[in-house]
């Protein structure tokens, strides 16, 4: 039996990739890959707790975050398909019109 | 033997989830992201997870990816030249951030992983679809219809985001 500290770390570390990858990339749709990736990590360690205190509880909550995850999904690369559409770019650098 | 799974399994996930973050073409980081949700999955199961096992392979592996895919391959995106923010600065500063909250993680888990009970075996059977299916209709009963509602509203808001305008003759009228 692997120790729960193990789970909880290759979830932390998978969270980090994703903060990491959120801060260094310009295209708008890998990053938002790596927010699901973030998502991903933090229903591992859901899990892990949830198996670990044999309670169903945290299982139930990563299916809803499941559900909500795929509500993102759809919503914002809509959101990337309509500023494509009027700027011909996912490149957050080049998407400046509200900037200050 | 399960050891060597588990590490089998976090060395593809963990190396999957870096190669989509330096992938220079952005359908190669979306299947990379794709081996790391099979990973994960793997994971899951010896979690004894094998309801969100398979949630997350049909969802996620399946639905979003294919998502994400018709995306770019709708924008039809070239390969990036200058793959990161241009400024070397802010991409050192991210990447200290990134080690600065992972060190932060690990401390807080090395000060807690003492006061964590071991589990009993006759618990472990948590996952199945039985179990929680059983828990979702009963107790979970009201947020499950909540996200119909929330997959509802999502679906018509993605419509009438992204749709053309095609009102343009009768504005003329």
């Amino acid at each position: 039996m692997i120790s729960i500290d193990w789970f909880l770390a290759l979830s932390a570390l998978l969270f980090c990739i994703g903060i990491i990858g959120v801060l260094i990339r310009k295209n708008a749709i890998v990053i938002f890959m790596c927010v699901e990736l973030m998502l991903n990590a933090v229903n591992l360690s859901l899990l892990s707790f949830s198996s670990h205190y044999g309670n169903v509880d945290g299982q139930v909550l990563v299916f809803f975050s499941l559900a909500v995850a795929a509500a993102e999904a759809v919503v914002g690369l809509a959101i990337i398909i309509a500023i494509f559409r009027n700027n011909l770019s996912v490149d957050i650098s080049k998407i400046n019109l509200m900037r200050w | 033997m399960i050891t060597y799974f588990f590490i089998f399994l976090a060395v593809l996930a963990i190396a999957s989830a870096l190669a989509m973050v330096i992938s220079k073409n952005t359908v190669n980081s979306a299947l990379f992201l794709v081996l790391n949700m099979v990973a994960l999955a793997g994971i899951y199961l010896l979690l004894q997870a094998q309801f969100l096992a398979i949630i997350q392979i049909l969802v996620y592996a399946g639905a979003i990816m294919v998502l994400f895919l018709f995306v770019i391959m709708l924008l039809n995106l070239d390969e990036e030249e200058s793959l990161f923010n241009a400024f070397r600065v802010k991409y050192f500063v991210a990447f200290l951030l990134g080690v600065g909250v992972f060190s932060q993680i690990l401390y807080s888990l090395g000060s807690f992983s003492d006061s964590l009970p071991t589990v009993s075996s006759k618990m472990a059977q948590v996952g199945t679809v039985e179990a929680v299916g059983d828990v979702l209709f009963t107790q979970y009963l009201l947020p499950f219809e909540l996200t119909a509602i929330l997959l509802t509203a999502a679906v018509v808001g993605a419509i009438l985001v992204a749709q053309h305008k095609v009102r343009t003759e009768t504005d003329h009228d």
